[in-house]
């Protein structure tokens, strides 16, 4: 019963999130697209936390290093008159992993509190590098001179266009980590968050596993980075700021962790609430952060793990 | 020449190693004996630094100020324990950074409001101002100097604290054992709070000594909280003598780094690659070592002893 009403409810989602265009031109309020789409590109970032965090058991704090990574590389080739997407998102991707790769070695070494003290200065670690890189804008950052560019009818500059890439991507994204995490690949990576001591006794070493599991998510959350810099058409630092990866962090848990809707529903309340709160006060983190303690203390299961009733979160 | 600027900025990493530590010291104590991750530490050292700016307004003399921040920074820090943080310790260190960010958020928008989002500056207190000739022909600023010497003041104290006295005994006990402890009839709760106080007093007096010489803004705990992450990091998490360590050496490589990576790039690079490079490595040295350290020894140089 509970997995009909995932399966209904995931459906009607994305039906939902490909008529917001629609509904969109028909009452001329193109803010609104604009909206969702950021949100859609946020979604992308939380689903690809929720798959080491949620899934895997890894609390990442560094995550936006990766949508910084992501955001650079679109803006660098940019900046050097290499527009075309087909070179700009793949490298987005390819050096986010590697980037992964790199920070995945060393902090998997370590667990618990170790863990995500380290990601977290990893991130921040290379925020302070994107500050100190003059040539790139340093604490300001850089304009995109235009987005990336495909060729054909896929033209990003058009607004609708761009809209559904960025849902094809999302729902691309949530198909794909559905699969990784169904198949004998994602079945280790959650053995092993919950009993690592079984997983090795079966003979499965969790650390490659891990590993390839961390890379992954960084290549998704990099190309996140690629959108949402053709989103807000400029790149700074504060892309990877520590503050974003809590802000990812939050819409992961928010939505329900170990569950696919659930990190898009926290990506779409928080962006919502934020929208919400903000026109209503400049001071509206003082709301929004006791709201969370809140959220931590009273509903564990996030927003999604009471609507199915069933989650694969810390049972 | 050359050799003043190396006492000198040696002397500066000793500060910024110094106020790491009041940091550190609390963080590391708060996480060995209640296991929680608290990532608010860093708002208590801009409530430190916001609330003796304050003072110091409204009284117009340094020692009232200090006198007064401390004990309200204190308060602060034992009124977050019971309020927020105290139905926290059972739980996994994820709803403990959730819920601690939450907090951060909070302290950061409140400060705002009462004082708006511009930076303060506060100068000096003029009894602590000047120099003094540390070594003949070597200058260094007495306000600077005395951070040193508090701090140092502080480690010693804290280390007799809690290897002599029966409140230390009672701190290291609960740090390896606490279930034995309450057993024992201690009043864990309130050791707890207590432990937490203090930890806010000192990152509070970090914060207070901190206002003459960087900037008091909304986010100033969070930009000094992730060093410190970095030094318990090294030093092992728990561990007070592994904070000393950690704070002096990366007070140290961050502030040399700062200091002497580009012109000692300079000898090798040409001048405009040096200037680019310096910098950047630079800023990222202290998380090199980090990297380094975790690499060889992944409980950090000293791991606390767990029972």
């Amino acid at each position: 019963m509970a997995s009909r009403v995932r399966a209904v409810t995931a459906v009607a989602g994305a039906a939902a999130l490909a008529a917001v265009p629609v509904v969109a031109a028909a009452l001329q309020e193109p803010f609104y697209l604009d909206l969702v789409r950021r949100v859609m590109i946020f979604a992308i970032a939380a689903v690809s936390l929720d798959l080491i965090l949620g899934y895997g058991g890894m609390v990442s704090f560094g995550h936006a290093a990766y949508l910084g990574i992501g955001a650079y590389a679109v803006a660098v080739p940019a900046l050097h008159g290499v527009h075309s997407g087909w070179l700009q998102w793949p490298l987005a991707m390819g050096v986010s992993a590697l980037a992964a790769l790199v920070i995945g070695a060393i902090s998997l070494r370590t667990s618990g509190v170790y863990f995500i003290m380290i990601t977290l200065a990893f991130a921040q670690m290379l925020y302070y590098l994107g500050i100190s890189i003059e040539a790139w804008g340093g604490d300001d950052g850089m304009r995109l001179a235009r987005r990336s560019r495909f060729g054909g009818p896929v033209d990003l500059a058009d607004p609708y266009v761009f809209y559904y890439v960025v849902l094809a991507l999302l729902l691309a994204v949530l198909a794909l980590g559905h699969r990784v995490i169904h198949a004998r690949f994602g079945m280790v990576v959650r053995a092993a968050r919950s009993n690592e001591a079984r997983a090795r006794a079966i003979g499965f070493s969790p650390f490659r596993y891990r590993l390839a599991a961390f890379v992954m998510a960084g290549a998704v959350c990099g190309l996140a980075g690629a959108l949402l810099a053709n989103q807000t058409e400029y790149v700074t630092p504060g892309f990877m700021h520590w503050t974003r990866s809590g802000d990812i962090m939050v819409m992961v848990i928010l939505g329900g962790m170990g569950t696919f809707v659930g990190p898009v529903a926290g990506a779409v309340a928080f962006l919502l609430l934020e929208n919400v709160l903000s026109a209503w006060t400049v001071h509206w983190q003082i709301i929004l952060g006791p709201l969370l303690i809140l959220v931590v203390l009273y509903a564990r299961r996030g927003l999604w793990g009471a609507v199915s009733g069933g989650s694969l979160g810390r049972g | 020449m050359t050799a003043v600027l190396v006492v000198e900025q040696c002397l500066n990493g000793l500060q910024l190693g110094v106020m790491l530590f009041l940091m550190a010291a609390g963080l590391t104590l708060v996480f060995g004996i209640m296991n929680l991750v608290n990532l608010a530490h860093g708002s208590l050292y801009m409530v430190g630094a916001y609330l003796s700016v304050a003072f110091l307004e409204m009284s117009g003399s340094f020692l009232a100020a200090v006198a007064l921040a401390l004990p309200a920074t204190l308060v602060v820090g034992m009124l977050v324990e019971v309020v927020a943080l105290r139905s926290l310790y059972e739980r996994d260190h994820l709803d403990q950074v959730l819920a601690t960010f939450g907090l951060i958020l909070f302290f950061n928008e409140a400060v705002s409001i009462v004082w708006g989002r511009a930076a303060l500056f506060t100068s000096v207190p003029p009894a602590l101002g000047g120099f003094v000739e540390i070594l003949p022909g070597i200058r260094y600023p007495v306000y600077r100097a005395t951070i040193i010497l508090v701090g140092l003041a502080v480690a010693l104290g804290l280390a007799l604290v809690v290897s002599r006295t029966r409140v230390g005994m009672l701190v290291r006990a609960g740090a390896s054992n606490r279930t034995m402890v309450a057993a024992l009839g201690v009043n864990v709760r309130l050791l707890y709070t207590v432990v937490f106080g203090v930890g806010a007093a000192l990152a509070g007096l970090g914060g207070l000594m901190a206002g003459p010489i960087y900037t008091v803004q909304p986010g100033m705990g969070e930009e000094i909280l992730i060093l410190v992450f970095v030094v318990i990091v090294i030093g092992g998490i728990g561990s007070i003598r592994g904070a000393v360590v950690g704070a002096i050496v990366v007070g140290m490589v961050d502030t040399l780094g700062r200091a002497f990576l580009k012109p000692m790039l300079a000898t090798v690079l040409s001048p405009p690659a040096a200037d680019s490079a310096g910098p950047a490595l630079a800023s990222m040295l202290i998380y090199i070592l980090m990297a380094a350290v975790l690499y060889f020894r992944p409980q950090g140089l000293f791991p606390a002893v767990r029972g």
